[in-house]
């Protein structure tokens, strides 16, 4: 039996990697010590659990029991051939009876769970059939071995002539309820036994077939997780540096992927906890993370089946737009929320990105996004503005000293602002680009623009699937870089410093103005007095600061350092901030939704108790402006960029637009 | 089946300060970016689906300068099998008549089911280079289509025709179809795709290839010729209204009621 059921769990083993093997490279055998801190803290620590706090604990109990009980199973197995195998002293026994005990009650409560409670987590509108039939049975399968556990020790008691004891309560219990002639325990300890063993065994191939392959596939997913920072976008390819070379380009089908992110599709528990946190499933649009993962997974199984041979790729469904609709693509802002959530580690971004590209690359780019793109390549702006005004914000009304002066080539500063474009051309984020370079100048900070040699910093082309055209944008700027010295950059759009950080890897630190300013603040350069306008105020993490970059601390510093200021945190924030709908491309974006995700992160802001929301990303801005709009709230609340507060702060009158 | 599409390179004037050059009949380009036609873009995509469904070739041509090339390899990027680039200084100049002149000489002989060209172009908006190539082709024309099948040697054209009414048309093939916007969803064209393309060969036909008499065509051969290029002047009596949005409203309630727009 043993040799069947191995044979049978290795051949579905091997089956399961052979996808693997076929797909593309995922290099992560780098960075050894940090993946194994990585295993001891989120694999074996679970420390991604206790986000949800009845769930969690509950998985870390099974989790813990399972640890524990994996050394008895093995004995257990042992005993068939050398008696007395499993007996490995009372102290293990006592903490594996306990354990037992736990896993019990445990699986009780998840099956409470499961059948009374229903958290809304748990289905998926999105998904076809409810997964909790497995669930149960997977449950139904752990009791069962916990239960014949406690029989097989409870009847070798009796057999033995001991009674039961508190050391070891599974086991009394058994031995208290059970009873009969020697002959009748006998055959019970034996059945016990027997079913420990074969469930163990058919729970053992069950795995690989279904959800619990994360049972043994969720360690080694958090091994070899992305390192990197969130904001950091996977390579087209790592084995062709040079884009245009390649044959094609992103995701279509399978063998498309890297192998790490089809384990991520095997390991995928379908807990929901990204779904949970995504700003794009609670809005209403076609996307469900888990479901990348769900739906990959079962692409993966029909594909390389267990039984027959692997479907060739003309004879599939199509991967993308068909599987994984357009839809669901274009409906990410790459938030990062779901990465964030997920217990095991799976990444969704790089995914959803190389799905983009292959989209792109077949022309199947929604109609409202070609205009914006055409405009970047041929402007170098998403709003088909001249380039030549790019740098005319920033010269100030006629006769007037510039906000920030224009580096022309050769020029040297002490920092650049690198604003991007939507700080260059939308008439509401120029005042936040001017407030900040009035706080620039009040603290003495040597600062200039790139002026109209800049261009987009190409972030969300790239995270759009053009990748073209963002390396197009990026020679530009880079040459525009080399031309001019200095020290820093800094910029108001944590967009444009992600992309500068991790797409550019500029030599120069790049800054998000909060950590200058939270810098300026600290060093004594900048004097921060009260406002004293009797209002509550509350911080939106922007994504790419926050999740990406990991930074929650400078904005609430600043905050801080003002007199006075009553501050409230909303539910949802610092990591588990609620994106509010994307920048730069996405406002052309139109996917079809029931509630925009500005309107559901400014009601947050109010069930929180505030009447301004502080945030630090242009986009952000117009976002939570539009929807003080479009929920009625004109009047009542405020959004603003830290810098206009910073400057409001600071003395400086020049007033911030009201909502009109 | 060949398909042959005709398209232009036009200014994109959106978000530019429109202004005059010193000879008062062309336009200060030096803020213009260039792209393909709008109209051309849905001609060429149409053109590619019926190629996808019913095989064949498609050639996109083009009339212009050396600038004017990057449309046809945007037309190439997006699944066009081959271009013809057509470009002699004499062409330079040409009026609508001039253009469907060379686009004639270079089509005539060519095995070849279906021409189409965008209904219009988005600088000069004239729309009439379609109608005259059908003359001068001897070939059945229907124009501003916003739908179109093709069925062996018969094409089914959805059109617009006068009053925001649209009719179903049935013609033999080949045929001079113009294409109006929305017909389908253009694919979109990548900086990749584009460069993909770059090798390949485009062929420059001028007028001695194309077998023209240079005096029939280009400013010589122009029966229209441009006098004076102006902008509208300023109208007068538009008014601004100031005030928080309550205020405006009301003003502008009792403006309607007072010159009788109420």
């Amino acid at each position: 039996m043993l040799v069947l059921a191995l044979g049978a769990f290795g051949y579905i083993l091997w089956r399961r990697v052979a996808l693997l093997r076929a797909a593309a490279p995922s290099p992560r055998f780098d960075r050894i010590g940090e993946r194994l801190r990585r295993l001891l803290t989120i694999g074996f620590g679970q420390s991604r659990q206790p986000r949800y706090w009845v769930a969690g604990p509950l998985h870390i109990v099974i989790f813990a029991g399972f640890l524990v009980l994996s050394v008895r199973s093995l004995t257990l197995i042992g005993e068939a051939f050398s008696p007395g195998f499993a007996d490995i002293g009372q102290g293990y026994a006592a903490v594996k009876d306990w354990t037992g005990l736990l896993v019990l009650l445990g699986c009780g409560l998840a099956a409470y769970r499961r059948l009374v409670v229903k958290p809304a987590r748990y289905h998926d509108r999105n998904a076809g059939e409810s997964h909790t039939p497995e669930a149960l049975l997977i449950l139904g399968l752990i009791s069962t071995l916990m239960i014949a556990d406690a029989v097989y020790d409870g009847t070798g008691l009796l057999l033995n002539g001991e009674g039961g004891s508190g050391a070891e309560p599974m086991a009394a219990l058994a031995a208290a309820i059970l009873g009969g002639s020697e002959g009748t325990l006998g055959g019970l300890h034996l059945a016990a036994f027997w079913v420990h063993n074969a469930v163990l065994l058919v729970f053992l191939c069950f795995l690989p077939l279904g959800k619990h392959f994360h049972v043994l596939s969720a360690l080694p997913n958090v091994f070899f997780s992305k390192l990197d920072a969130g904001g950091k976008i996977k390579p087209p390819s790592y084995i062709e540096d040079d884009f245009d070379a390649l044959e094609s380009v992103g995701v279509s089908k399978l063998e498309d992927f890297g192998w790490k992110q089809l384990l991520d599709a095997y390991t995928c528990t379908d807990c929901g906890r990204c779904s949970d946190h995504c700003p794009a499933y609670a809005s209403g649009t076609p996307l469900s993370p888990r479901m990348i993962s769900i739906k990959t997974r079962e692409a993966a199984y029909a594909q390389y089946p267990v039984r027959g041979s692997v479907v060739p790729p003309e004879q599939r469904p199509a991967l993308v737009g068909e599987t994984i609709t357009e839809g669901e693509l274009w409906s990410c802002t790459t938030c990062g929320a779901c990465e964030e959530a997920c217990p095991v580690m799976i990444e969704y971004i790089d995914k959803v990105v190389d799905m983009r590209r292959s989209l792109v690359d077949d022309g199947a780019l929604p109609a409202t996004l070609q205009k914006p793109m055409a405009a970047l390549e041929k402007r170098g702006n998403p709003y088909g503005k001249m380039a030549r005004k790019r740098g005319e914000w920033a010269e100030g009304a006629e006769g007037e000293e510039p906000v920030v002066r224009t580096l022309k080539k050769g020029d040297e500063a002490e920092v650049l602002y690198f604003t991007d474009s939507c700080a260059a051309f939308d008439p509401r984020i120029q005042e936040t680009a001017s407030a900040f370079g009035r706080v620039l100048a009040r603290a003495g900070v040597d600062a200039g623009t790139l002026g109209k040699d800049e261009v987009d910093s190409g972030h969300e082309a790239r995270r759009f699937g053009e990748e073209g055209l963002f390396l197009s944008l990026k020679d530009k700027n880079e040459a525009a870089f080399e031309e001019r010295d200095f020290a820093r950059v800094v910029t108001t759009d944590p967009h444009a410093m992600n992309a500068l950080r991790h797409d550019y890897e500029l030599e120069q630190p790049v800054l998000h103005h909060s950590q200058l300013i939270a810098e300026l603040v600290a060093d004594g350069k900048l004097e921060l007095g009260a406002i004293g306008d009797g209002r509550r105020y509350t911080f939106h993490d922007p994504c790419y600061l926050g999740r990406h970059n990991g930074d929650y601390r400078s904005p609430r510093r600043v905050l801080d350092a003002i007199p006075g200021l009553e501050t409230v945190e909303m539910e949802r924030s610092a990591n588990r901030s609620f994106c509010c709908g994307g920048g730069s491309l996405y406002l052309f974006n139109e996917t079809e939704c029931e509630r925009r995700m500005g309107e559901i992160r400014l009601d947050q802001a109010a069930e929180a108790g505030a009447q301004v929301v502080v945030t630090a990303c242009p986009f952000c801005l117009i976002n939570l402006e539009d929807a003080i709009k479009t929920t009625g709230r004109d009047g009542e609340m405020e959004a603003i960029d830290l810098a206009e507060l910073v400057a409001r702060a600071t003395g400086d009158a020049e007033p911030v637009t009201e909502n009109e | 089946m060949d398909i042959y599409v005709c398209i232009k390179r036009v200014a994109d004037t959106s978000e530019v300060e429109i202004e005059i050059d010193r000879s008062g009949r062309a336009l200060e380009e030096e803020d213009f970016s260039f792209d393909i036609n709008e109209w051309d873009n849905f001609a060429v995509e149409a053109a590619v689906q019926l190629k996808e469904q019913h095989g064949g070739t498609v050639t996109a041509l083009t009339v212009g300068g050396e600038d004017d090339e990057e449309v046809l390899r945007r037309a190439l990027a997006m699944g066009c099998d081959a271009a013809l680039h057509l470009s002699d200084e004499a062409f330079e100049g040409s009026d609508a008549w001039g253009v469907a002149t060379v686009l004639a000489a270079a089509l005539k002989g060519k095995p070849c089911d279906l021409v189409l060209l965008g209904a219009v172009s988005g600088d000069e908006g004239r729309g009439q280079v379609g109608g005259f190539l059908a003359g001068m082709l001897d070939l059945p024309l229907v124009a501003l289509a916003t739908g179109l099948t093709v069925d062996g040697a018969k094409a089914t054209v959805r059109h617009e025709v006068e009053g925001g009414l649209e009719r179903v048309v049935e013609l033999g093939l080949p045929a001079v179809v113009t294409v109006q916007t929305g017909i389908n969803e253009p694919r979109y064209v990548s900086i990749r795709g584009i460069r993909k393309v770059s090798g390949m060969e485009i062929p420059v036909l001028g007028a001695g290839e194309l077998d023209l008499d240079a005096s029939a065509v280009g400013a010589a051969g122009a029966r229209v010729t441009l006098e004076e290029l102006f902008l509208p002047p300023k109208g007068e009596g538009a008014e601004i209204l100031e005030g928080s949005d309550d205020e405006r409203i009301d003003k502008l309630v009792d403006m309607l009621h007072e010159r009788g727009g109420l």
